[in-house]
């Protein structure tokens, strides 16, 4: 029977308590850690090009983190984070959707941008807050954003962008309901994957976003990194019951837990739940379960809260190189070239590296623009005082002085 | 032209929108069928659909989140408060969010699509959680532009362009007017452009200013002062962000002399910018010091509002003190 608490009531006569952990979801994994296929498990259909531009993405990820961790080290910029240990649940699960689709992340995400086709120039631009950058030098680095590759730009306020998907996807469901029934007239074209770490599902705004997207059925995928620590924060002061995914259950989301590391599982799970969000016409959870295996930024040092022991178990479950086994094995990819490759992608970071930081900063016009359609009168007038000022004391102001107009 | 009160200025303003753009949408707690614990979006999930105009769970920071979201896509995002009080929780939403959406991405996004209506201030044994008058907070963030009418009448222009303003507007709504207040509303759209305030009526010794459902208070000190031979410039701020410091001035600069009044507490509420702004602007004009007529620095009570409010007397008392400075 159905009641307006809107539960099928289940009467029982037996005094019972559910256990905390009773859920125990099971992990999707398709891929060993040597690259096989594993037995009862089914590769998805997945092209060549696809798997291939899927790896590539994860190589460069990994080459550009790792020179950008050692840039910000020689005082270059400012702050980094690495994608370390996460790239297949990044690059395969925004590899399964549609280019248009929505990317709303987290802040550690740059694999999903640059599958998109965010450039190398672009990211440096960034990264340097040179005049080049689309957020024209406004944030710290390594928040990107790009309207044309339908990635908004990161926010560092953590877990906003959770209900905001929700919203933005409800958007997307809206052009495809009929106004009379109410009811949807064809499948939804674009769905919005929203990522986010297992700390910031401790915030309001990630039950806010689950329980009104559940509500009101906006076609969301919430793609939790479950990856172990937040900050320094081991997941078991985190939270307890089984996971992320028990509270996608429990908001009435249809959920899947996945080997983040694997990505054959995660580009299958990430497939399969776009097709339940634009037939269904509602959200999707998938909770990735992989590990940092680099800090949570260059402002955080691991060693001081988890074992050398515990880095190494995971680094053999590293899963670009697991992804490389299977391509090797399809004979999809040649290792000589690959190395070749990847001697090629260093120098061009370099090279660009190079470039980025010798470009201008943004104009003083810059630092003004945006905060309005156009600038209110009391912040024209501070602008105008600012740049008087400067003229009178252009010594002390060298990067904008000579540029006032 | 119809008789409308607040209310139905609002729903009128709201209506128009619907009919405009067919993805807008009207949402908070209890607006569907039910039209919100004040009535003001009564019959517009009838006209729309349960799409368009829809109750959301109890969740100022999922609405506002949810908001920002909508709006970024790109449709008309009509968010709704259920009172001023309660706009806390979604405080990150507003203030990290909403207001730094587009300079924070280089004009990349935007949620200038967004309008947050919300009932405001005291007037209606509300006590402490049904009577705040939380502008001045939001007016410490650069990127949001805040409106508050003071009738029917504005009610509807000022929401029609807070609606087409291609900035996040915070729409404070007077809910001790809402009924209360009636008069001549066109049935058709119009707007009343933002960060313009409006001389209401002109006077020659002393320049009274407020907003919102202090209006009434401060036309009904002007009386007094009338009566005691005293000539009242009046002036209705409108919008608190951008504020329109040039009319102010020049009516200051007229009269020599400003009484600033609000229902929030005194102390950093908008009444200080304004202060020290008219004070540098019109420093040479001023014939007497600045007088603020606000709430006191507690809670808003609920036993002794009479005593706490920023009442007629009051303002009349700040008139005649300034007067004889």
């Amino acid at each position: 029977m159905t009641n307006p608490n809107n539960i099928s009531l289940n009467i029982s006569h037996a005094l019972e308590f559910i256990d905390g952990h009773a859920l125990n979801i099971p992990t999707l994994k398709i891929l060993s850690d040597q690259g096989d296929v594993l037995d009862g498990a089914t590769a998805p259909d997945i092209d060549k090009e696809t798997a291939l531009r899927i790896y590539s993405t994860m190589r460069f990820i990994r080459l550009l983190d790792e020179r950008m961790q050692g840039a910000q080290r020689q005082g270059r910029i400012s702050f980094y984070m690495q994608c370390l240990g996460e790239e297949a649940a990044v690059t395969a699960s925004a590899a399964a959707l549609k280019e248009d689709d929505m990317i709303m992340a987290q802040y550690r995400e740059q694999a999903a941008i640059h599958y998109r086709g965010f450039s190398l120039e672009q990211f440096m631009n960034q990264l340097f807050s040179n005049e080049k950058d689309l957020g024209k030098g406004r944030q710290m680095p390594v928040h990107y954003g790009s309207k044309e590759l339908h990635y908004l730009t990161i926010s560092s306020p953590l877990g906003t962008q959770i209900p905001q998907a929700t919203g933005y996807a409800y958007g997307q469901k809206l052009k495809h309901i009929d106004k009379e029934t109410g009811e949807l007239t064809s499948e939804i074209d674009n769905v919005t994957i929203c990522y986010f770490g297992e700390g910031a599902a401790s915030e309001g705004d990630f039950h806010a976003g689950l329980n009104m997207a559940a509500v009101h059925g906006s076609p969301v995928i919430f793609y939790a990194r479950n990856n172990g620590y937040a900050i320094s924060t081991p997941a078991d002061e985190q939270f307890k019951g089984d996971g992320i995914a028990a509270r996608g259950v429990g908001y009435g989301i249809k959920t899947i837990r996945v080997d983040g590391a694997d990505a054959l599982a995660v580009y299958a799970a990430t497939q399969a739940a776009r097709k339940i969000a634009v037939e269904n016409g509602e959200p999707v959870m998938i909770e990735s379960i992989a590990y940092r295996l680099g800090a949570h930024s260059t402002s955080d040092d691991p060693s001081g809260y988890r074992t050398k022991d515990e880095e190494a178990e995971f680094k053999n479950s590293c899963p670009v190189n697991r992804f490389k086994q299977w391509l090797l094995k399809q004979n999809w990819l040649d290792e000589a070239q690959d190395d070749a490759e990847k001697e090629k992608i260093r120098e061009d970071i370099l090279a660009a590296l190079k470039v980025a930081e010798k470009v201008q900063k943004p104009t003083l016009e810059d630092l003004v623009s945006d905060v309005y359609d156009t600038p209110i009168p009391s912040l024209q007038k501070q602008y105008d005082e600012l740049k008087a000022h400067i003229k009178a004391y252009p010594d002390a102001y060298p990067v904008t002085a000579g540029r006032i107009k | 032209m119809a008789k409308m009160n607040m209310l139905h200025a609002i729903n009128s303003a709201l209506d128009i929108t619907m009919a405009e753009h067919p993805q807008a949408c009207i949402f908070g707690e209890d607006v569907g069928y039910f039209g919100g614990v004040f009535r003001a979006t009564s019959g517009l999930q009838e006209k729309y659909g349960k799409h368009r105009v829809f109750n959301t769970p109890l969740t100022e920071q999922g609405i506002l989140g949810f908001a920002n979201g909508l709006a970024a896509f790109g449709a008309p995002a009509l968010a709704e408060i259920q009172f001023a009080d309660y706009i806390f929780p979604a405080f990150d939403q507003i203030v990290n969010e909403s207001a730094k959406f587009r300079y924070r991405s280089g004009n990349e996004f935007d949620v200038g699509n967004l309008t947050i209506r919300t009932p405001y201030g005291g007037g209606i044994a509300g006590g402490l959680y049904h009577s705040q008058s939380p502008e001045a907070y939001f007016a410490h963030t650069p990127g949001l532009k805040i409106v508050v009418p003071r009738n029917p009448y504005q009610a509807k222009g000022l929401l029609r362009a807070a609606i087409k303003d291609d900035n996040p507007v915070i729409f404070f709504e007077p809910k001790r007017l809402y009924r209360a207040s009636v008069g001549e509303v066109p049935e058709e759209d119009y707007s009343i452009e933002l960060g313009k305030a409006e001389v209401i009526r002109e006077g020659t010794d002393i320049t009274l200013l407020a907003w919102g459902a202090q209006m009434e208070i401060i036309e009904q000190a002007a009386q007094k002062a009338e009566e005691a031979g005293i000539s009242c410039e009046i002036i209705d701020l409108r919008s608190i962000l951008p504020w329109d410091m040039d009319t102010v001035a020049k009516s200051v600069v007229k009269t020599g002399r400003l009484v600033v009044s609000h229902e929030a507490p005194i102390t950093n509420g908008f009444g200080a910018e304004i202060a020290a702004t008219i004070q540098k602007e019109c420093f040479l004009h001023l014939e007497s010091p600045i007088e603020r007529v606000c709430g006191l620095d507690t809670p808003y009570p609920l036993a002794l509002e009479k005593e706490y409010v920023p009442d007629a007397l009051k303002v009349f008392a700040a008139i005649k003190r300034s007067m004889e400075f």
